[in-house]
């Protein structure tokens, strides 16, 4: 599995945030959750527009055996979603923390997150 | 053992049994049900008589038969008279190879029936001009609920409202009445032709019956558009034959069609079972109820087809599932799909224009008899009759000369054309309709059922009226082989079915070869054993399936006059009995076509139970997390929230969370969902106690009664706590899977319940609750196999059933525990009918999956035990009562073989990727490749069981398929 990148943030949901402090904060979900999932086939975003709750539910994830609902980390605007992940859902296996990338929020709120070490030693705890 | 019939359905005999029981430590008269059984839960044995022989079975169904009078039925609504093709009743309704087989969730040895249902989903996407059809549903009124559910979702709740056609069948106007309540949705009158739609804005769908219950044929182009202007889905139920000739509603802006493919060559049967079809818009199949089957391909590259989407349904998303549906109508579908490969495009146009004809024909000899007078407009095959004052007595009169019509008030009959209608059909009447006939004696069966009153007349369409420059003497018919059908601007243009399939098996040796190509496919019970965990993969006799092709059952219009079903209602009343027997209940219904739908009709019962009491707050439905998929989804269908309860680490419901959750949801609790024994396979020795503690809180106890193969003659539900549950007469009772239906659902009760079980607005079946299903006995049909099978069997008979179930899953639990843990056990460390085998340690040690294991059985001529079900990583193993010793230890030495490979893998001989297991199953085109370079011999491959005789093997027609490579490039029907 690859190592955590240590320049993100993180929520126990095994999503990923970006720069949450910034005006576009991007989203993801981790090589850890991507694995877990399976091969995913299909991910439905939240609109451009649309507001988000941190911790609400804005989007869902399905791989061939299962189907994961998205969380906000963050609260605010989303001001961009991935359209290649729409159309290639692979990416989220094949490059979770990059091209795999979901979608960006305007943050309208601070956010409770994990670094890159508490993240890491949760997922070693076997969360 | 029992004698006669049992002997021939029960694989393990005296000798057998008695080796079995040995291996178990049980001495030679010790009875495994003493020990395996909770005391507290054993019933005292039915009062059901001795067993009946073949012959005498057969006897008494022919006698019932006989009570039946079918006569020719004009009378439509949905159900029509077909010609079934001789080569298909054959070929697929009574050939085993495509009726005992399983829903196809294990593709490569599903290729056959997979791909008939790909050629299903083709042709109701080409007749409904929708990119995607679903592998069907369970009837055309359930059909219409599932739609009225989608609308609701695609608008995501936002407009709980449905606007009904009122030209629609009563019958699915009473199931979307019964669906739409409990989810809140308001269903308002809509007629497509007034102007004003004012009532019908805010609707999140408007559905349009095409054509409508009096003939109606409306434009749909308009109608798409008001509605997608009011921000609406158009959502149509129409008649596929018609759509032969009218432009499909697709192609005019109906965003999903539904309906029904009986008349595609399936027998009406007193109401089912039928294939009921869905089409959507390709970006709605995220949205799309019940299985689809997709292109995919296999480890090689080749094509091969799978089921897709699954996340969509029950058995993943639960209670946020698109559907309850589970058991669908495969076998139906199979013969559908093949009438239409059969026919082609042209002779099913062919066909419809001939229906078609004869109903012009008729509309203009009836125009010319005095006092009578014909809808105008256009119509496909049904007429409205107005004779004021003389429906009942022109039914009389057609009855006479036995047709069946429909009388749908004083003045107005109905009737509908249909592929066998016949030139004497036609003069009979006409005749009916004249003032003299109509005088004669009126001691004719009544057909006035179901006529709705305070329900507004559907307009006539402007345009065409019925004066016909035809002359006006003479009432016979005129010719009706009309080579043409006008529907002007209505017509269809342009080919449709130009798939190379509809065209290429039309003469009966080319459609033998077809469904015998298709059929080498497939792993159906006529090979092996289908261990299949909750499923109950029993034998299907043939003495059993014999009443289904008879015309006196197979002829019998669901709407028909109670008096020409006496046959099929004793037939029924019986069955009714011996269940009631059996499960300890006080009331039953028929009507539920599947478990899934037993389940939501017993649910609404407990919905409507606790609303008479002024309890209406009991809303939560407590369900463990064990339960199967359907439990949930059901549930949330018949307007509960669900709440999960916990299993303890023993696989049990855990007591002190059902009273965590009673104690949280106090006075909210509506209804405790459990099944038994338990889907971990374990009799629950505390059931009576977490009756009692649901009961207190004054919560319903819902037991699912899948697993009732484990307790017939042994222990009631109804005794033990229950009070309402479905059973699944394609388990338990013998009727054959059909490669994923056709099901019987019934639904069981206590007294108290009794008033809430099912209704239908015809058959004289009131209810508080009202239909579930579109016919008021279900699929009547098939109940014939379950009748049989409880005469065949008798009292003795069918405890030795369940105690042979029993015993050979215990001898499994024990010879296979060895290798495989068995995760749960009852009391005394038995199980019960199925055993759930814990492979979690041997996947995280060896690395070989429960999957790998289960393309390896492919390999060794099994079918796999169901996976991951209730337990990830788990299999779950039922072999029934009629499997032989042989085949239980034939099946054993296989899982051991494979254990034995994946130590090879532990052992680092074989990489995991290279080795036999990951590369299961194995292709016979893959075996012979010219290059060969796996660490493991092609001998090998093939079957390590075998020790290298491939003489009789199995071989599966395509590698593993992949999964994900068919979900993210969707294909869901034949390139044209
Ligand atoms: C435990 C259990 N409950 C309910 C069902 C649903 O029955 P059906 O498939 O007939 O809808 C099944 C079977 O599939 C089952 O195994």
């Amino acid at each position: 599995m690859s190592s955590t990148p240590a320049d993100l943030f993180f929520t126990p949901d095994h999503e990923w945030v970006a720069d949450p402090g910034g005006p576009r904060a991007r989203v993801g979900v981790t090589a850890f959750a991507a694995e877990a999932l399976g091969d995913v086939v299909f991910v439905s975003l939240p609109a451009v527009g649309d507001h988000v709750d941190a911790g609400g539910e804005c989007g869902e994830i399905e791989s061939t055996k299962s189907v994961s609902p998205l969380y906000a980390p963050v609260a605010g605007e989303v001001t961009a979603v991935n359209e290649a992940v729409l159309n290639a859902p692979e990416l989220v296996n094949e490059e979770p923390f990059g091209a795999g990338w979901l979608f960006e929020v305007a943050p309208t709120a601070a956010a409770d997150l994990l670094d890159a070490a508490a993240y890491a030693a949760l997922t070693e705890a076997g969360a | 053992m029992a004698g006669g019939f049992a002997d021939r359905h029960l694989g393990l005999d005296a000798r057998s049994g008695a080796q079995a029981r040995r291996a178990l430590g049980l001495g030679p008269d010790e009875r495994i049900m003493e020990r395996a059984l909770p005391a507290d839960l054993r019933a005292a044995p039915p009062p059901l008589g001795p067993p009946l022989t073949e012959d005498q079975t057969l006897s008494r169904l022919a006698e019932l038969a006989s009570m039946n009078n079918p006569g020719r039925s004009l009378i439509g609504l949905g159900y029509y008279r077909t010609l079934t093709p001789a080569v298909i009743r054959r070929g697929v309704l009574e050939n085993p190879s495509w009726h005992t087989a399983y829903t196809p969730y294990q593709p490569e040895i599903s290729q056959g029936r997979l791909e008939a249902l790909f050629v299903f989903q083709t042709m109701i996407s080409e007749l409904t001009g929708l990119e995607v059809a679903n592998a069907s549903l369970l009837d055309e009124a359930s059909a219409a609920a599932e739609a009225m559910t989608l609308c609701h979702r695609v608008s995501r709740g936002s407009r709980p409202r449905l606007a009904v056609d009122v030209d629609v069948f009563p019958q699915v106007r009473a199931v979307l009445e019964t669906r739409a309540e409990p989810l809140g949705i308001e269903l308002v009158d809509f007629d497509p032709l007034a102007a004003d739609p004012a009532a019908v804005r805010g609707a999140a769908g408007r559905y349009v019956q095409y054509q409508g219950a009096s003939g109606r044929l409306v434009e749909l182009g308009p109608l798409a558009e008001l509605a997608h202007q009011a921000g609406a889905l158009l959502a149509v139920g129409a008649d596929p034959l018609m759509l032969a000739l009218v432009r499909p509603p697709g192609a005019d802006g109906a965003d999903l069609v539904v309906g029904s493919t009986q008349r595609f060559g399936t027998p009406m049967g007193f109401g089912g079972p039928h294939a009921a079809y869905m089409a959507v818009r390709q970006d709605l199949v995220r949205q799309l109820p019940g299985r689809l089957v997709a292109l995919s391909r296999d480890a090689h590259g080749a094509p091969a087809l799978r089921l897709a989407l699954v996340t969509r349904e029950q058995h993943i998303r639960r209670d946020k599932a698109t559907s309850n549906v589970c058991t669908a109508q495969v076998l139906l579908a199979v013969m559908a799909a093949m009438y239409a490969v059969w026919h082609g495009p042209d002779g099913l146009a062919r066909i419809a224009r001939r229906v078609h004809a004869g109903a012009e024909s008729l509309r203009q000899a009836l125009s010319r008899v005095e006092g009578v007078e014909v809808q105008g407009g256009r119509l496909f095959d049904t007429l409205t009759v107005r004779a004021p004052g003389r429906a009942r007595a022109v039914v009389a009169a057609a009855a006479r000369g036995g047709l069946r019509l429909w009388a749908r008030d004083r003045d107005t009959v109905c009737l509908s054309t249909d592929e066998a209608t016949t030139d004497q059909d036609l003069a009979d009447v006409v005749a009916a309709f004249q003032p003299s006939a109509a005088a004669e004696r009126p001691d004719a069966p009544d057909a006035v059922v179901g006529a709705q009153p305070g329900r507004p007349d559907p307009a006539p369409d402007e345009g065409v009226t019925a004066e016909s420059a035809v002359s006006a003497a003479g009432a016979a018919p005129e010719p009706w082989d009309a080579p043409e059908a006008d529907f002007g601007p209505l017509t269809r243009a342009g080919e449709f079915m130009t798939q190379a399939v509809f065209h290429r098996h039309r003469t009966e040796l080319a459609m033998t070869r077809y469904l015998k190509s298709l059929a080498d496919k497939d792993y159906a019970m006529d090979r092996g054993m289908i261990p299949l965990g909750s499923c109950t993969m029993k034998l299907s006799a043939a003495t059993e399936l014999a009443g289904l092709t008879w015309p006196a059952f197979a002829d019998l219009h669901p709407f028909q006059p109670l008096a020409d079903a006496a046959g099929s209602l004793q037939l029924m009343a019986e069955l009714n009995a011996a269940l009631l027997d059996l499960t300890g209940y006080d009331a039953i219904s028929l009507q539920p076509n599947a478990g899934s739908q037993g389940e939501l009709a017993g649910l609404l019962a407990i919905r409507r139970y606790h609303r008479q009491r002024g309890e209406a707050e009991r809303t939560v439905c407590l369900i463990p997390t064990s339960a199967h998929g359907t439990n949930a989804a059901s549930a949330a269908l018949a307007g509960y929230r669900v709440a999960p309860v916990a299993v303890d680490p023993a696989g049990n419901v855990s007591l002190a969370d059902l009273e965590a959750k009673l104690a949280e949801h106090q006075g909210q609790v509506g209804a405790l969902m459990l099944t038994y024994p338990s889907t971990h396979g374990v009799y629950e020795a505390a059931v009576r106690q977490i009756c009692a503690a649901a009961h207190e809180a004054g919560a319903q106890v819902y037991i699912d009664g899948a697993n009732f193969n484990a307790l017939v003659g042994w222990a009631k539900a109804g005794h033990f706590g229950g009070d309402v549950s479905h059973l699944n007469l394609h388990k338990t009772f013998a009727i054959p899977h059909g490669g994923g239906g056709p099901g019987v659902g019934p639904v069981a009760c206590r007294r108290h319940l009794a008033p809430y079980l099912p209704g239908h607005p015809f058959g004289g079946l009131d209810s508080k609750v009202g239909a579930v299903s579109a016919a008021p006995h279900g699929s009547a049909l098939v109940l014939s196999i379950s009748w049989a099978y409880v005469k065949l069997m008798g009292a003795s008979g069918l405890t030795a059933a369940t105690e042979g179930a029993v015993l050979a899953a215990n001898y499994l639990a024990r010879r296979l525990g060895a290798t495989f843990p068995v995760l749960y056990r009852g009391p005394g460390g038995f199980v019960a009918h199925e055993c759930l085998l814990d492979l979690r340690e041997f996947t995280k040690r060896t690395g070989v999956t429960v999957e790998d294991v289960a393309k390896r059985l492919m390999d060794c001529g099994f079918h796999a035990p169901t996976m991951s079900f209730p337990v990830a990583g788990s299999l779950m193993v039922e072999p029934t009562e009629s499997e032989s010793l042989e085949e239980l230890d034939r099946f054993s030495a296989a899982m051991e073989a494979i254990a034995a490979e994946a130590e090879r893998v532990a052992a680092g001989e074989w990489p995991l990727a290279d080795s036999p297991l990951r590369r299961a199953p194995h292709t016979a085109s893959a075996l012979l490749a010219q290059d060969w370079s796996l660490p493991y011999s092609r001998a090998l491959g093939a079957d390590p069981t075998a020790g290298g005789r491939l003489d009789t093997k199995y071989w599966p027609p395509v590698g593993r398929v992949d999964a994900s490579y068919g979900d993210r490039h969707l294909v869901t029907k034949l390139a044209s």
